[in-house]
């Protein structure tokens, strides 16, 4: 990981974000199965037709908009609204992290085709690509094709949710509730680079496991990784001068 | 067919958008932060580590909290990837691992 001058610079291309949504195959059961399941959520919630399909559209992150349903309401007023966008953004807050691992990978992409891009993360095409990352690529596409296949399906599928009822009677039957957390696991193995990773990995494993124990909510993500960079940034590492 | 709504009151709309644009926050921000840091030795090796401690953060609490079958099928995945490589492979394996085990009253 060189910040030479001569580093290649990422791009985007069609082909690329071809090859984004070839690697998402593994996701979409997941994302079918979800995005159905809030349109089904969001109908015993009393949400409309249009209010469901406006959240997946525009907030687009499953488990906020899940999470956003128990400070559901009739009636809004300021503080209602700052406490529902406060508890989604606490939910989503660990994209931050994901968004300043990429940074370093895609930072230096035009801003026209950033900024709007980035509408697109998910934890998805996030890790697919980190992996593709991880193993030479440059092109950005890998991100950004499979995020608007992704938001495509979302915004679809909301819609027979909330009119017929969950696709899947019980998600958790055929594990549905946890494709996420899998990939997750596995995609851990490609991402090991050796024996430096192994201090952040065991503090950030520690530190996340005691917050989930210690609080509800989903700040342990956030916890526990910052915990693991910390700790890498602290240990004396072979870089440094 | 029951009638259906296509209604959307202008306060959930309002919270919608504000939703939506908190959710931006979090994806935009941490690219927009990073430019902003100088990039140290430091801050490459955090970095670098950023990726793996996202992924054990997001599995290790999750799999703990969902139970003896859910752990099994994240070290099935694990074990899997390290014999194929393969992320789809991974996922066939852990899903099967855990529905068995669920069918199974684990």
């Amino acid at each position: 990981m060189s910040e030479a001058a001569g580093r290649p610079r990422p791009f985007v291309s069609r082909a690329g974000m071809m090859l984004g949504i070839r690697l998402s195959a593994p996701f979409l059961p997941g994302i079918i199965v979800f995005g159905s399941a809030f349109g089904t959520s969001a109908a015993q919630k009393g949400l409309t037709l249009t209010e469901t399909v406006l959240s997946s559209a525009l907030v687009f992150a499953g488990a906020s908009q899940l999470v956003s349903l128990e400070l559901w309401r009739d009636d809004w007023d300021f503080a209602s609204v700052a406490a529902i966008s406060l508890l989604v953004f606490t939910v989503n807050a660990r994209m931050i992290l994901m968004g300043a691992s990429l940074h370093s990978w895609a930072g230096s992409l035009p801003g026209r085709t950033l900024w709007p891009s980035l509408y697109l993360l998910t934890d998805a095409n996030w890790i697919i690509s980190e992996r593709y990352r991880r193993e030479g690529g440059l092109d950005f596409g890998v991100m950004i094709g499979p995020g608007i296949l992704f938001w495509f399906i979302w915004v679809f599928v909301a819609v027979p949710g909330y009119l017929l009822g969950s696709f899947v009677e019980d998600p958790r039957r055929f594990g549905f509730d946890f494709v996420m957390p899998i990939v997750f696991a596995g995609m851990c193995v490609p991402m090991w680079k050796g024996r430096q990773d192994l201090f952040p990995w065991l503090a950030a494993g520690v530190a996340s496991a005691l917050t989930a124990a210690l609080f509800s909510g989903y700040a342990f993500i956030v916890v526990g990784a910052l915990t693991g960079a910390l700790t890498a940034a602290i240990l004396p590492g072979a870089d440094d001068a | 067919m029951p009638d259906i709504d296509l209604s959307a009151s202008p306060g959930a709309v309002t919270a919608l958008v504000w939703m939506a644009f908190a959710t931006y926050l979090c994806r935009a921000g941490g690219f927009w932060l990073m430019a902003h840091v100088p990039i140290t030795a430091r801050v490459r090796r955090a970095l670098a580590a950023l990726p793996g401690s996202i992924m054990i953060s997001t599995v290790l609490p999750l799999g703990v909290k969902a139970g003896p079958s859910a752990i099994a099928a994240l070290v099935v995945a694990v074990l899997v990837m390290m014999r194929w490589r393969r992320d789809i492979v991974a996922l066939a394996a852990g899903l099967a691992t855990l529905s068995a085990l669920r069918a199974l009253g684990v």
